[in-house]
């Protein structure tokens, strides 16, 4: 067929000879399409017009203008060479407009591979692709409201599989094209306030990414947004609801409840209907946060389960340490540590801690990321579950030498603010041990490793006074029973959270009940948690009798199934507390009340909101 | 390999006063950031470089933040690929239309259809696309193939080189040297030939 005639009605072209020999009839479109682009040129636009016309499909049940436009796709990129970008603007913005999520399988695959074409042939479209398929991470607004419809997931496979796969290809050709594509990944994150599914589609690329080639430039920053994003989100979530200064109220019940009312299941019986209507709008905040928690959650699996969880830490804990630690208000996203800890103890576990320990040991460091990183220790030492006994006593015995060496060369200063990096060091060493005690006081060693802590309390800085009344009153039962040693004042604080000299300590960021790994309130996320998670109805205090240990055996055992069970019944949670069959302790409710280990003020995102 | 430059810079670099503890790693940390990027001044793209400090003494800027200038002497790798200079690269991809090809790891480099002399024919073998030589079936452009090839134009914002193999003296660099060496060795042949003739005529 000679050119001009193809010129001419490029149309019928397409129809006749489409079931002709496949070669034939692509070089055909090949020509057709060379000759359409070549014309703007010489100033006759009637067949690029055409060929844009084919671009704008309207009717996509219409097989043959689909087909035509494969088959138009298919041949611009064959001639990407031919392609100008001050002439051919028309057709340039038609295809990067183009939505894969519009079309099928054929019409796909020729869109990705023109785009690709493009990126890798010349510089000049490199932005645009990179920029076409980031739009393309996300389907729809309507898509998106369907998001959980069996066709909607299919489709998403299928678009996001070749939009990756696209986006490998062209970095593979063009090895700078991650870090031109790092900032649009930022650039077009939906906003945060935007608070429908798109985010937590767009974060699964964003891992998805992490987890690929393009992740070894760019894992960082990938990891970086994330966190932000999670921050964000977390710090959304407030607090309003709480009395912040209503110490004697049940602050002290508080964790009773907390892993009753995280763990709901789904057959529930509490009225979550009505209950939603008070909060909604954070409501909707705690959910999506749980969501993406989730989806972080599977990310790390899918790393350590690909070997590289230990690489991926170290850039988490960058952004743990930028976005996290000095955000006193963040309640839930720390957990991302803790969980990535879990999934590897020996490896990240031991590290975090170790890194923790770096940063409160030193002395170049703000005095607030200090006394915040060790909280975080001490909260993480108490917490994991994962944790085996002798790191926990490496920590402490660190903590206890440095703690002793600061009474040693400290100042004449008795005011609280003057020392606050060493009693915020003390409440560490007191808090892990009214979590551990037992377990730490049964090996010999570990034992002989906290004998310096007896001159550390009676020292004249006297942190048994300052450090929060209630873990110094839980701590010194546990030591007493234990055997560690007997204080001589007796210590009664009338059951306060916190005092004068606390505060005085922790400053008006509150450092004082700052306990970052409190039981986690978002419930998916807390499924995950809880086999990890030490709460303290599990801990077996030193005080609790020898013949308790069977009693104690039988309801731990198994453990998450039982508290799970106890949906909002907070008697029988007291009882499982009072092991004893004889129930010595029942009778002493101040006792019971003391028993229970401070919680941080607990945020809305409580049983009246969840 | 031509594009490739060895300078010698004089620098100063500005510190910021928080730096001030580690001033070698900030120094470092200032030059890093220029890397892989076309400088004006440079004429180039920073590939890699190597620093002294100039002294020890450094002026201290007035304004917001005290910065203090260091004088540095570097040495700089610069890439600079000049409009038909010869560039070597390995290829990634070979299809029908283009070739692709990475220089040095970082820049891609593209040769089209029509920068491809005649005398290369597209072939598919073994499900893969590959340019054969007509004159020598041995000449051949595959994936994997380090190639000599001529810059047409360097993009330096995306260190994007657009190249053509058109010249006598481009294709696969294996093939070419190999050609080089013989034409040597053959000069050396027909010399001492020559040379032997002339004697044998002499006597």
């Amino acid at each position: 067929m000679g050119a001009s005639e193809a010129v001419t009605d490029p149309s019928s072209l397409y129809q006749t000879d489409y079931m002709a020999n496949d070669y034939d009839y692509d070089t055909d479109v090949v020509h057709t399409v060379r000759n359409a682009l070549a014309s703007v040129q010489n100033g006759e636009s009637d067949n690029y017009d055409e060929l844009v016309g084919v671009m704008h499909v309207k009717e996509f049940s219409n097989t043959d203008a689909v087909a035509q436009l494969a088959s138009v796709l298919d041949a611009l990129s064959g001639s990407v060479a031919c392609i100008d970008i001050i002439h051919h603007r028309k057709i340039l913005s038609a295809i990067f407009g183009m939505k894969l999520w519009d079309h099928g399988d054929v019409v796909m695959d020729a869109l990705v591979g023109l785009i690709v074409s493009l990126a890798a042939t010349s510089g000049k479209y490199l932005d645009s692709c990179l920029n076409m398929l980031v739009s393309n991470f996300l389907p729809p607004p309507s898509v998106i409201k369907r998001h959980s419809d069996t066709r909607v997931i299919n489709k998403k496979r299928e678009v996001l599989s070749r939009v990756h796969a696209a986006l490998l290809k062209i970095s593979v050709l063009v090895p700078l094209a991650p870090s031109r594509l790092l900032p649009m990944l930022a650039h077009k994150m939906p906003k945060i306030h935007k608070k429908d599914q798109s985010v937590v589609i767009y974060v699964e690329n964003l891992l998805k990414l992490e987890n690929s080639s393009i992740g070894q430039v760019g894992g960082s920053r990938i990891l970086m947004m994330v966190m932000e994003r999670l921050r964000d989100l977390d710090l959304e979530i407030g607090w309003d609801d709480i009395p912040q200064d209503d110490s004697s109220r049940g602050m002290f019940d508080m964790e009773l409840e907390d892993p009753v009312e995280g763990i709901m299941d789904e057959g529930d019986e509490l009225p979550v209907g009505s209950l939603k209507e008070d909060t909604s709008g954070e409501n909707i905040v705690s959910e999506l946060l749980d969501k993406l928690m989730v989806t972080s959650f599977d990310h790390l699996e899918s790393c350590q389960n690909a070997g590289r969880l230990d690489q991926v830490f170290e850039n988490l804990f960058e952004s743990f340490e930028n976005y996290i630690l000095n955000t006193y208000k963040s309640k839930f996203t720390q957990f991302l540590m803790f969980h990535a800890c879990s999934l590897d103890p020996e490896s990240c576990g031991v590290k975090f801690a170790s890194k923790l320990m770096d940063i409160f040991l030193s002395s170049n460091k703000p005095r607030a990321t200090r006394m915040s990183a060790v909280a975080y220790l001490a909260s993480y030492l108490a917490r994991g579950k994962f944790l085996p006994v002798s790191v926990v006593a490496s920590m402490l015995k660190r903590l206890v030498d440095e703690c002793a060496d600061y009474c040693r060369t400290c100042n004449d200063d008795i005011r609280p603010e003057a020392h606050r990096i060493f009693y915020s060091g003390c409440q560490a060493i007191m808090y892990v041990l009214c979590f551990r005690m037992r377990s730490i006081l049964d090996v010999p060693r570990f034992r002989s490793q906290l004998i310096p802590l007896e001159s550390i309390l009676m020292h004249k800085l006297n942190p048994l006074m300052v450090c929060l009344p209630s873990i110094v009153a839980e701590f010194l039962r546990q030591a007493k029973a234990g055997g560690l040693f007997i204080v001589s004042d007796s210590f009664i604080f009338d059951d306060l959270l916190e005092s004068e000299l606390s505060r005085a300590f922790g400053g008006c960021e509150r450092l004082d009940t700052f306990f970052p790994f409190d039981p986690i309130l978002l419930k998916m996320s807390n499924s995950a948690i809880s086999p990890n998670f030490n709460y303290w109805t599990m801990v077996r205090a030193t005080y609790d009798e020898e013949d308790d240990d069977d009693d104690a055996e039988i309801i731990v055992n198994g453990d998450e199934e039982s508290d799970e069970d106890n949906d909002g019944d907070l008697d029988y949670a007291m009882n499982k507390m009072s092991i004893t069959p004889k129930h010595s302790f029942k009778n002493n409710m101040e006792r019971d009340r003391l028993m229970k280990m401070p919680s941080r003020i607990r945020p809305s995102t409580s049983p009246e909101s969840l | 390999m031509e594009g490739l430059k060895l300078s010698d810079a004089e620098l100063m670099v500005y510190i910021h006063p928080s730096q001030s503890r580690n001033v070698y790693k900030a120094i470092c940390r200032q030059l890093s950031s220029l890397l892989f990027q076309y400088d004006e001044t440079f004429d180039g793209v920073l590939l890699a470089y190597d620093l002294t400090v100039g002294s020890k003494q450094a002026k201290i800027l007035a304004g917001l933040a005290p910065y203090f200038g260091v004088r540095v002497n570097t040495k700089l790798l610069l890439f600079d690929p000049k409009p038909n200079s010869l560039v070597e690269g390995k290829i990634l991809k070979v299809s029908l239309e283009s070739i692709h090809v990475v220089v040095l790891g970082f820049s891609a480099a593209v040769i089209t259809d029509v920068d491809i002399r005649e005398e290369f024919k597209y072939r598919m073998k073994d499900g893969e696309g590959r340019f054969v030589s007509r004159s020598d079936k041995g000449h051949v452009l595959k994936g994997g193939t380090m190639l000599r090839l001529q810059v047409q134009s360097f993009d330096a914002e995306v260190m994007h080189i657009a190249g053509s193999l058109l010249a006598a003296n481009t294709g696969c660099v294996k093939w070419l040297e190999k050609k080089n060496g013989e034409a040597l060795h053959m000069d050396r042949d027909r010399k001492r030939r020559k040379l032997a003739y002339t004697q044998v005529g002499e006597t």
